[in-house]
């Protein structure tokens, strides 16, 4: 009896009792929710535009964000490291096309699938033998991102919002705007949903395969980058960072692997389930919940709309 | 049987094919085959099923590399070209399974072709701004015009995915007008229609020949189709050509007869 009343009843209540507290849990959520949907954006959009599931988003985030601080360290100034570094994913976008899908086009999909984790393991080994193996450290106030916080009175009581957040609430938020526009409005935009769409007749309206796959994976690496940077200000730059892309995964089940609405909506609602679930009944079975507690979502969500709340619709003629 | 070029009037050669052979692994689907496309014409490429007429296609499309043999377009020589470079050069296509953008409607698609017709970079697309947007508004114009030409006005803002298969064929055609093409193959145009359909596609594709006066190479499984539109017809059988000429000729060659009715070689 006492335990459906803590799995039922009690959390609410206490909800209602220290709404301030509820309020700082969300934030926290929303926060985790923001660098979860970028890190599903990645996947997606390359996953959009050539059917490839890129096992090696999370190693290209740790990667950016090592190549950031790598670079600063070696005493360029923050601003250009950054610069450096967005040159840098343009030419790693620029080596993965031309050494290896360039070669698997037509290829089935597990075989590209197998290629992003060969890919992975190249660059953890490369990432490992450049820049070492052991943590550093995010480069945050030397780019000029906010590091204070400030503590609002709401509710009767204090909610505390780090500065970084919301300045990593504020990027995610551009970028994700600037990628729609650009998706839907413009000739490159086109050209990389006709890609998606089927590759045969993209390649007979001229459309080349090469140079949008670069597109794509430059884009992909620029997210990976803004996600290194803030995952990075929160904990260290090392290579367990890699794990976080397996955080996408839930997100993008409940968002679809296509849409690009869906990883942000999937993001949110796995980074702030996740956190309420840690605060609230965690403490029923001893905490640490988070950690599979996004599976679970997803897992019940697989069972009713198993395209995901935006993906495409499956529909198969027999 | 007289030399075709004596009977099919002037016009240069637009396309000229020669002596191609494609095999891939041990198969062989085109056998030592030549055949020209003129300016202007419409050429059938007929044959059974698997005689190698969509491999040729794709031959002249560059999605396939004959092991032996010369293609020219133009005059000029190609090699290993790819496919997107044939696009640039003015060689439109369609397939034989409707291969449209799915997920995208009616107009996106035809703007799809225009791809090559927009050249403002990447930094102009990023802002879509000024020239990018300018140039935006030219290219819709000129789809416009394409989609009165084909009488899809209807069906602009539908997902292609929605329509029925005979519009998915004619938007697949209209796509492959929007690049302006020089050549436009046509892989079975007519395949999977019925017969209205079928009349249809066959005035549109007369309309576009003489109206915008495009060389058309279209590829039919179906004899009959071909004898009233083609100016020119070529037959392959086992991947070699076994006739080449005016349509009654064809249709009237033994050879001819014989593969279409399966007598046993």
């Amino acid at each position: 009896m006492e335990f459906l009343y803590n799995l039922l009843i009690d959390p609410f209540v206490q909800m209602v009792e220290l709404p301030d507290f509820f309020l700082q849990v969300l934030w926290e959520g929303f926060v985790s929710g923001v660098l979860y949907a970028l890190i599903a954006l990645g996947f997606v959009l390359i996953f959009k535009a050539s059917g490839v599931f890129n096992f090696a988003q999370g190693i290209m985030v740790v990667f950016a964000a090592l190549s950031l601080v790598g670079l600063y360290a070696l005493g360029m100034p923050a601003y250009i490291a950054l610069i450096a570094t967005i040159a840098i994913m343009g030419i790693l976008a620029v080596a993965v096309q031309k050494t290896i899908f360039h070669h698997l086009v037509n290829q089935p999909d597990i075989i590209l699938l197998m290629a992003t984790i060969g890919l992975t393991y190249f660059l953890i080994g490369f990432g490992e033998f450049v820049f070492g193996g052991d943590p550093k450290v995010m480069i945050t106030e030397e780019l000029g991102l906010p590091t204070g916080s400030t503590a609002f009175d709401v509710l009767g009581g204090l909610v505390i919002l780090q500065h970084i957040d919301i300045a990593a609430a504020v990027i995610a938020i551009i970028m994700v705007t600037a990628l729609a526009i650009f998706f839907n409005k413009t000739r490159i935009g086109r050209a990389l949903r006709a890609v998606a769409d089927d590759h045969q007749a993209a390649l007979s309206v001229g459309i080349s395969l090469d140079q949008i796959w670069i597109i794509v994976w430059f884009a992909a690496g620029i997210v990976a980058l803004a996600t290194g940077i803030m995952w990075g200000a929160r904990s260290d730059v090392s290579f367990a960072l890699e794990i976080i892309a397996f955080k996408a995964l839930p997100v993008l089940i409940l968002g679809g692997f296509t849409s690009i609405p869906g990883a942000i909506v999937g993001g949110l609602i796995i980074g702030i389930g996740e956190k309420i679930g840690e605060i609230y009944w965690g403490p029923l079975v001893g905490g640490g919940i988070e950690s599979w507690l996004a599976y679970v979502i997803a897992l019940i969500f697989l069972l009713f709309r198993p395209q995901g709340l935006f993906g495409e619709k499956i529909i198969e003629r027999v | 049987m007289r030399a075709p070029e004596q009977e099919a009037g002037a016009g240069e050669t637009l396309l000229a094919v020669d002596n191609i052979t494609l095999s891939f692994g041990g198969v062989r689907a085109i056998r030592n085959v030549s055949l020209d496309i003129r300016k202007g014409e419409i050429r059938a490429i007929i044959g059974p099923n698997g005689a190698g007429k969509t491999s040729m296609l794709n031959v002249i499309n560059g999605f396939y590399h004959p092991q032996e043999g010369l293609i020219s377009f133009r005059g000029a020589e190609r090699r290993r070209m790819k496919p997107y470079e044939a696009a640039s050069q003015g060689i439109a296509r369609t397939f034989q399974n409707v291969a449209l953008f799915r997920g995208m409607t009616t107009l996106d698609n035809i703007m799809a072709g225009r791809t090559l017709k927009m050249h403002r970079n990447f930094f102009w697309q990023l802002v879509h701004w000024g020239p990018a947007a300018r140039e935006e508004v030219e290219n819709r114009r000129k789809v416009e015009e394409i989609i009165d030409f084909l009488e899809i006005q209807a069906i602009r803002k539908t997902p292609v995915g929605r329509l029925p298969y005979g519009l998915q064929k004619r938007v697949e055609l209209a796509r492959a007008l929007a690049m302006e093409p020089d050549l436009l193959l046509l892989d079975e145009p007519m395949a999977g229609m019925n017969l209205e359909e079928k009349e249809d596609m066959s005035r549109f594709i007369l309309d576009v020949n003489q109206q915008l006066g495009t060389t058309i190479a279209l590829i039919e499984h179906d004899i009959s189709v071909v004898m009233d539109l083609s100016d020119r017809v070529v037959v392959l059988d086992h991947g070699e050509k076994i006739a080449d000429g005016l349509p009654a000729e064809v249709q009237a060659n033994q050879n001819v007869i014989e593969a279409y009715l399966g007598v046993s070689h």
